[in-house]
């Protein structure tokens, strides 16, 4: 069995009819419980976040931003993990979690400026208005360790594991099938299991990591490294928005009670390019590409709101708010100029440093020197 | 003589397939290298052309790429790593530094290690965080290391067969902003040995010194101060570990003021090491300490500052005004 056929918790066929695998009978409940609203809310989730990501990579296109990574496919994995979350955890996404930002609340914008090369990060994970969200990391798998700590700490400060799920923390980390082969991903894993640490390592393994087909990652499902560390895993359709959501909600709620780590391999597909500077018709055929359009999580939801009778009116609106979300990122993306060219020096330290002070200054009368045409 | 006119990405794409051509044992690891041919094509066509046993698409994972080279390396093999991007090579640090530097000195010479490191370094391609530094100095720093940064594509096409002709490890640091610069490669001719600095614009002034993509700017400067009426000598490091400072002091001597420029950060960096050399060697042959002109000492800035951050020509001509100031 090839890593990409093993079996996985799926609760929507591919065309969007209820259709639960053998494996998904345990999270059925939890289904059962979500509201319509809520149901609703994460297919107005997945299609606003399209739109926003199609804007953003017209944007580049158009010069306005130096790259962009596009999450074109994964919007199931990501919107069902967010809102499985409960607000108070903390959330460690990698660089292509634009659905989870935006669902704990960063500003699409403030993502816009690290791809416009404004700003490195900037948004203030202790900000309510950010939902406990950290900032990007481009070192693969980097995050992935400081997840396990931040969890440590989360139980040696008792702020777990206390029964109480209104009150007990947790910590999401979302990596890729390429990060998995890091050595930060295995540490992490071997930290978090010794230390019982409260943090669910959500995987999405989208099959390539740039040109790199995730055979060339592992030989085995990736779920299956989970028991190597002692963490137990579950391989969910990346694809499906209800699995992934009752999938992460049960493990985070398992993490979050004091059993330790659990992890998830979220099986999806990026459709698009892997960052605006790639190309993949140079090492993926179209027929590939084709299959996983069948399987698209948007137009599944979609399938299955109107097997329920949804009314037409929901998609319109749906679509209406989506355009409305793109155009505001755009209109307020273009405008966002360069830095003062103070920020090169302010917070490379927190306690004053006399090196930044005497640079900061000798750059201020370099450039005072032109004023005028003085050189 | 063959000459070809190329910019530098071929050139290194035609170093490695020569080398590869001249030696079984070569073998290239990266990833993204085979089927892409690398996020900058250096490595195009080359899978095709020598199969996936020799040019070997990775495993996501640095350290394990320079591990397990290392190990390939003592069973025979002469291993050429892309890292990706200069950011991404410190999950290799460890074994860069810690063994592959070492294994040579602790085996007492029984055992030599000839591994290459290819890493597209510094900025000015306004590219995100991690994908635009200068980190020269960490491995400068390492003992057992050769660190080496061509400036040119002739350069680039002799200097990449001559590290991986060379037993001992190399660090190969590639300007990826001069990638696409053109120049003339001769194919035949042999080039300077691996180490050995370089002359590459004569003057009677103020001797101009730095490595890898800076050297371009440098020759924009003093084509500049000549237009003002001072003549600056420019002079190529290109071997960052050992430095040949033959040149670099037959120069100092005969102009009596240095400048050197580089992208990365200036403190503890390789344009300190040759400055306090310089003065060491040639103080009484210097009319003006020797000047640095540097990146600043703080991580590169996103983007839209790098143009404030690198030195350019103006930061240079601003030097070389303070050195005949004296
Ligand atoms: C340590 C490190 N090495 C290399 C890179 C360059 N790089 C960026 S993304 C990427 C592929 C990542 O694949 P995966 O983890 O599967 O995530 P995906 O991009 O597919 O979401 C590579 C090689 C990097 N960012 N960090």
């Amino acid at each position: 069995m090839t890593p990409i056929e093993a079996p996985l918790v799926r609760v929507l066929a591919d065309d969007g009819s209820y259709a639960p695998s053998a494996d998904a009978e345990r999270y059925l409940p939890l289904i059962d419980a979500l509201t319509d609203a809520e149901l609703e809310q994460f297919y107005r989730d997945m299609v606003v976040i399209r739109a926003i990501d199609t804007q953003a990579t017209n944007l580049q296109r158009q010069g306005q931003l130096a790259l962009w990574p596009p999450s074109r496919g994964q919007e199931a994995a990501q919107v069902g993990s967010a809102r499985a979350a409960r607000a108070h955890d903390t959330l460690f996404p990698s660089y292509r979690e634009h659905a989870v930002t935006r669902i704990r609340g960063v500003d699409p914008v403030d993502i816009l400026k690290v791809m416009r090369g404004t700003s490195h990060g900037g948004w203030n994970p202790t900000d309510p208005q950010n939902g406990n969200t950290r900032i990007y990391t481009l070192v693969l798998g980097s995050q992935t360790l400081h997840a396990a700590g931040y969890a440590m700490g989360l139980a040696f400060d008792g702020r777990t594991g206390t029964g109480d799920p209104e009150r007990d923390e947790a910590v999401v980390v979302y990596y890729g099938d390429g990060a998995s082969s890091q050595g930060d991903v295995h540490e992490a894993m071997v930290f978090a299991a010794s230390y019982d640490a409260p943090v669910l390592f959500f995987l999405q393994n989208n099959h390539w990591a740039i040109s790199v087909p995730v055979e060339t990652q592992s030989k085995v499902p990736l779920v299956s490294r989970g028991a190597g560390y002692g963490i137990p895993s579950v391989r969910v359709d990346g694809n499906d928005v209800l699995a992934s959501y009752a999938v992460s909600r049960t493990l985070l709620d398992e993490a979050r009670s004091g059993l330790g780590p659990r992890a998830v391999e979220a099986v999806t597909y990026r459709m698009g390019a892997h960052t605006t500077s790639d190309d993949p018709t140079k090492y993926r055929g179209s027929d590939e590409e084709q299959r996983w359009a069948q399987r698209d999580p948007i137009a599944r939801m979609r399938a299955f709101l109107e097997g329920r009778g949804a009314p037409a009116s929901l998609f319109q609106e749906t679509d209406a708010e989506a355009a409305d979300a793109a155009e505001d990122l755009r209109s307020r993306a273009i405008t966002l100029t360069s830095p003062e060219r103070s920020l090169i020096f302010d917070h490379v330290y927190s306690d004053p440093h006399p090196l930044m002070a005497e640079q900061k200054t000798w750059l201020n009368d370099y450039e005072a020197s032109f004023e005028g045409g003085a050189r | 003589m063959t000459i070809e006119t190329m910019p530098m990405s071929r050139a290194l794409n035609a170093g490695l397939r020569k080398a590869m051509e001249d030696d079984p044992r070569v073998l290239l690891m990266g990833e993204d290298i085979g089927r892409l041919g690398g996020v900058f094509r250096i490595t195009e066509h080359l899978q095709r052309d020598f199969g996936d046993r020799r040019v070997l698409d990775t495993p996501l994972a640095e350290s394990g790429i320079v591990g397990t080279a290392i190990g390939l390396a003592m069973a025979g093999f002469r291993p050429v790593i892309e890292i990706q991007f200069d950011g991404f090579v410190f999950p290799a640090f460890d074994q860069i530094t810690s063994q592959l530097a070492k294994l040579t000195n602790r085996h007492e010479g029984a055992l030599s290690m000839p591994v290459v490191i290819r890493i597209p370094y510094g900025g000015h391609i306004g590219a995100v965080e991690h994908h635009q530094e200068s980190p020269e100095a960490y491995f400068t720093h390492t003992p057992g290391l050769r660190v080496v940064s061509p400036s040119t594509p002739n350069d680039a096409y002799w200097m990449i067969q001559e590290a991986i002709r060379s037993n001992d490890p190399v660090i190969f640091l590639e300007p990826k902003s001069r990638y696409w610069q053109k120049g003339e490669v001769e194919l035949e001719a042999s080039a300077l040995p691996l180490h050995a600095s370089r002359i590459v614009r004569r003057g009677t002034d103020v001797t101009l010194v730095g490595h890898g993509a800076m050297v371009t700017t440098l020759l924009q400067a003093a084509a500049l101060a000549e237009a003002e009426g001072t003549s600056c000598e420019v002079v190529d490091v290109r071997s960052l570990s050992p430095v040949d400072y033959g040149p670099i002091l037959d120069s100092v001597r005969s102009t009596g003021r240095m400048v050197y420029a580089q992208e990365a950060p200036g403190h503890t960096s390789v344009g300190s090491e040759i400055a306090a050399t310089v003065m060491e060697r040639a103080f009484y042959a210097l009319e003006a300490p020797v000047l640095r002109v540097s990146g600043f000492d703080t991580p590169f800035p996103p983007a839209k500052l790098e143009g404030t951050y690198l030195p350019d020509a103006d930061r240079i001509l601003e030097a070389v005004d303070r050195s005949l100031a004296y």
